[in-house]
């Protein structure tokens, strides 16, 4: 028995040692071949940004119009591409502005067309000089015609220029409850047109605005969609407003995607249009480097999951930082014997906090499983079946999140909207099994559990947010291999825990 | 006074951590395919009664919805009885009648059920309500173990049961679990019952600790601790060593409760005891491991009753 075990034992480290050697050698090769730096540069960021159009065809020609950003103080375009299977497509300038072009001779069902774009940030705090649009008056019927004037009035007499005048109007347009004439307004031009009311209501008192669309970088998001902003003139001066945006996406960069108004997209023969946006950011420390990455080769020791299209590759950011999250929890039991509800739910909270940030997430967390517990204390002397219980623990679960989004959003905390984000079906077998706990075993150890789950859940959050790891896990694949060196070896650990220590305390020295 | 043991003096002591009992002695002794034999406490007493091991007397086992219709006439000749859940553990949803009056069940509390409130609990047993994950479950009815008087004032709301961990066959530790008003009636260490380590030798107490505090007497009646002796010690560590024989189970805790009338019977078995043990005996279990591993590979296939008899020379 000894001997077998003596050599699983020596198995073991020769695969331990097998997979740190593979992994570091991986990476050590992406380093030196690729020169991809082993700290996270701050200087240069390379944004893949991929527009995702969809639309059913109609059985007819279609052509598609897309706007494309073009270099901005900031942001430099280096490359673009589209994929579009069976369609023409060629970059033009199309009544002045970027665009890129598909065709077809007939489209049938759903199409899907891609742009991609590789921007270059550059770290300055030049703002580019757009000249100002022309002039144009626009004229309203009444009762709008009069509400506009008063309006206008108001922030008028409490402003010195035109920017502050946008400042006052924005303000009173984004109140919690608006005056009388403001709702009227909003009410006749639709809540997602403020933009446009708003410079046209400049552009009657003779100053330049105009509604340009930007796009919010943030790396390995998927799904976003343009933000409408404002873009006041004044003096030569032009400042843009990011009305409706959260205090944390107005620290995002910022790309302009169309610097007017009008369309973004374009579909003829086509219906059902739609267009979202996927990101991420590599970071690079010198131009050569760039230039290399671009055409990068795909040779096995150079496996990198760049190669995929920028939707996954996002979605793998999120993936690829799990392992690390399962480390810690493994650290956490396994060499300080914290017990948690639920092995690797505090890796799914943690997961949870990256979309949510830490306190609004901690706030969430705790609102919903002490909500939860309450109400399936009450349910417990129902008498309900398994299955039926936690079913109806998951429905409470979900109109717990819905009642506190329309709260929060009620008293105008969008933050609070990211509630959302937490893994329902979890939450709720976690209430299921505290409120177990609590009956069974009483607070106490409800408290025990719940505080350790939050706290290897605080832990795995920042480990996995920091730039550190978030860098290397996602630009050398082959570390992987060493997390999992990592955890086989925490796995084959015999030594006593950081809480046994006192657990068996009263064995070498008695209290009495 | 630090609040931690440093790892050396642990060490010295032959203290074992959950690490090391789950990979070096967990692992490789008890093999997965065998847990299904303990953690089935119906498997458990099918396979004692074929092995000639006393258990309290299994009055039913209700598998589904339809076995309960005949509930009330199974219950009827029986004053008491334990209804337990098959896969349960930890004494979740174990429910003791004491006695039957008027067509009513009574509890050891006091308070009455009807037989309809047994029948939902059944209900629950059957549905998975207490079995790990909630996989469906089969509900045994057991007759009621009556304990010596002698052990009156020692527990609380509860039969104190004596856990034996007997390694590759051997038994190498005891202790006897006291519930406590603490503990509200449930044997568990953590939860406030007190523990009273026993030797191995005598089934004589040796030390008594309640949340990790040394105690001489039983917190609420008072009653000395440091005088138990359990009566026909040998027995009860041959009970042990025989159902370690018949599960193949190499590190197996046996939990045993002795009768006025039929004397020490297998209550269940623990493929993966806790290590609480350790600390009501005051001493490590590593260096008892480690004298069981030293012998004589012969002495390994003696009769049950020749290994007792050597671990109480052993363990002295």
């Amino acid at each position: 028995m000894k001997k077998s075990s003596q050599s699983s034992r020596f198995s073991l480290f020769a695969i331990v040692g097998f997979l740190s050697v593979l992994g570091l050698g991986q990476s050590i090769h992406r380093h030196v071949a690729y020169d991809i730096p082993w700290i996270p540069g701050t200087e240069k960021s390379i944004w893949s940004i991929e527009a995702h159009i969809q639309f059913s065809g109609r059985g007819q020609p279609a052509s598609v119009n897309l706007r494309r950003p073009s270099d901005q103080a900031g942001f430099a375009v280096l490359d673009e591409s589209g994929a579009s299977p069976g369609y023409g497509l060629s970059f033009v300038d199309h009544i002045g502005l970027p665009t890129a072009q598909w065709s077809i001779r007939e489209a049938t069902g759903q199409q899907t067309l891609y742009y991609r774009a590789e921007v270059l940030q550059r770290d300055t705090d030049e703002v580019d000089e757009e000249p100002p649009p022309r002039l144009q008056s626009r004229s309203w019927e009444e009762p709008y015609a009069t509400a506009v004037k008063a309006v206008l009035d108001q922030a008028f007499s409490l402003s010195s220029d035109p920017f502050s005048l946008t400042r006052q109007l924005i303000k009173q347009f984004r109140t919690g409850n608006r005056a009388q004439n403001e709702q009227l307004l909003i009410d006749e031009v639709g809540e997602d047109n403020l933009t446009n009311l708003l410079a046209d209501m400049l552009q009657s008192r003779n100053i330049p605005a105009t509604t340009v669309y930007g796009l919010l970088l943030e790396d390995g998001r998927r799904r976003q969609r343009l933000k409408p902003l404002l873009r006041v003139w004044s003096d030569g001066d032009s400042e843009i407003f990011k009305l409706a945006l959260s205090p944390e996406e107005t620290r995002l960069p910022l790309l302009i995607w169309q610097p007017t108004r009008g369309y973004v997209l374009d579909v003829t023969g086509g219906t059902g249009s739609d267009l979202t946006f996927s990101m991420l950011r590599s970071e690079f420390t010198s131009y050569g480097e760039v230039a290399s990455a671009l055409g990068e080769g795909d040779d096995f020791l150079g496996f990198s999951i760049h190669t995929l299209p920028i939707e996954e590759q996002a979605m793998f950011k999120t993936i690829l930082l799990i392992p690390i999250g399962a480390l810690v929890v493994c650290l956490l039991r396994i060499l300080v014997g914290l017990s948690t509800s639920g092995t690797f739910m505090p890796v799914l909270i943690a997961l949870a906090f990256i979309e949510t940030s830490l306190l609004t997430g901690l706030v969430g967390f705790l609102l919903i499983v002490s909500v939860g517990l309450m109400i399936r204390s009450y349910m417990s002397h129902l008498n309900l079946l398994l299955v039926a219980r936690i079913s109806a623990v998951i429905i409470t679960v979900i109109t717990i999140i819905a009642l506190f989004s329309v709260f929060s959003y009620r008293i105008g905390l969008t933050e609070g909207l990211k509630i959302t984000f937490f893994p329902m079906i979890i939450l709720s077998w976690t209430v299921e099994r505290m409120s177990i706990l609590w009956e069974e075993e009483g607070w106490r150890e409800v408290a025990i559990q719940g505080g350790g789950s939050l706290l290897t859940a605080v832990l795995a959050y920042l480990a996995m947010t920091n730039p550190w790891v978030r860098h290397l896990s996602f630009n050398f694949i082959g570390l992987q291999f060493v997390a999992l060196a990592l955890i086989m070896l925490l796995g084959s650990y015999t030594g006593y825990r950081l809480l046994e220590l006192r657990r068996f305390r009263p064995i070498v020295d008695p209290v009495k | 006074m630090s609040m931690f043991a440093s790892p050396r003096r642990l060490r010295e002591m032959g203290v074992v951590g959950m690490n090391q009992r789950n990979n070096t002695i967990i692992g490789p002794l008890n093999p997965r395919s065998l847990y299904p034999l303990v953690d089935n406490k119906l498997k458990t007493k099918l396979l004692a009664t074929e092995k000639g091991i006393p258990t309290p007397a299994l009055l039913g086992a209700l598998k589904t919805q339809h076995d309960l219709k005949g509930l009330a006439d199974v219950l009827a000749p029986h004053d008491g009885f334990a209804v337990k859940p098959a896969k349960g553990s930890g004494g979740k949803g174990i429910l003791v009648i004491a006695s039957q009056r008027n067509g009513m069940f009574i509890k050891a509390n006091g308070q009455e059920l009807r037989v309809d409130d047994i029948r939902r609990h059944i209900t629950n047993i059957l549905s998975g309500l207490f079995s790990l994950g909630g996989a469906p479950d089969v509900a045994i009815i057991e007759e009621l173990v009556r304990p010596d008087p002698m052990y009156e004032n020692l527990s609380v709301e509860g039969v104190p049961d004596i856990r034996i961990i007997v390694y590759r066959g051997f038994p190498i530790m005891a202790m006897m679990r006291l519930s406590t008003r603490a503990s509200d009636g449930k044997a568990n260490l953590h939860q406030g019952a007190v523990g009273v380590g026993l030797t191995i030798s005598t089934g004589i107490a040796v030390n008594a600790v309640q949340f990790n505090h040394t105690v001489r007497e039983h917190p609420d009646s008072g009653a000395d601790l440091m005088s138990i002796k359990i009566p026909g010690w040998a027995d009860l560590l041959e009970l042990g060593a025989r159902s370690a024989d018949a599960t193949g189970l190499g590190y197996l805790g046996t939990d045993i409760v002795i009768d006025r009338d039929r004397g020490p019977l297998l209550l269940e078995l623990n493929a993966r005891p806790g290590l609480a043990i350790q600390i009501a005996n005051g001493v490590g279990l590593a260096f008892r491991i480690r004298e069981v591993d030293e012998i004589r590979p012969r002495y390994f296939r003696e009769s049950p009753h020749e290994r007792i008899h050597r671990a109480m020379t052993m363990f002295n």
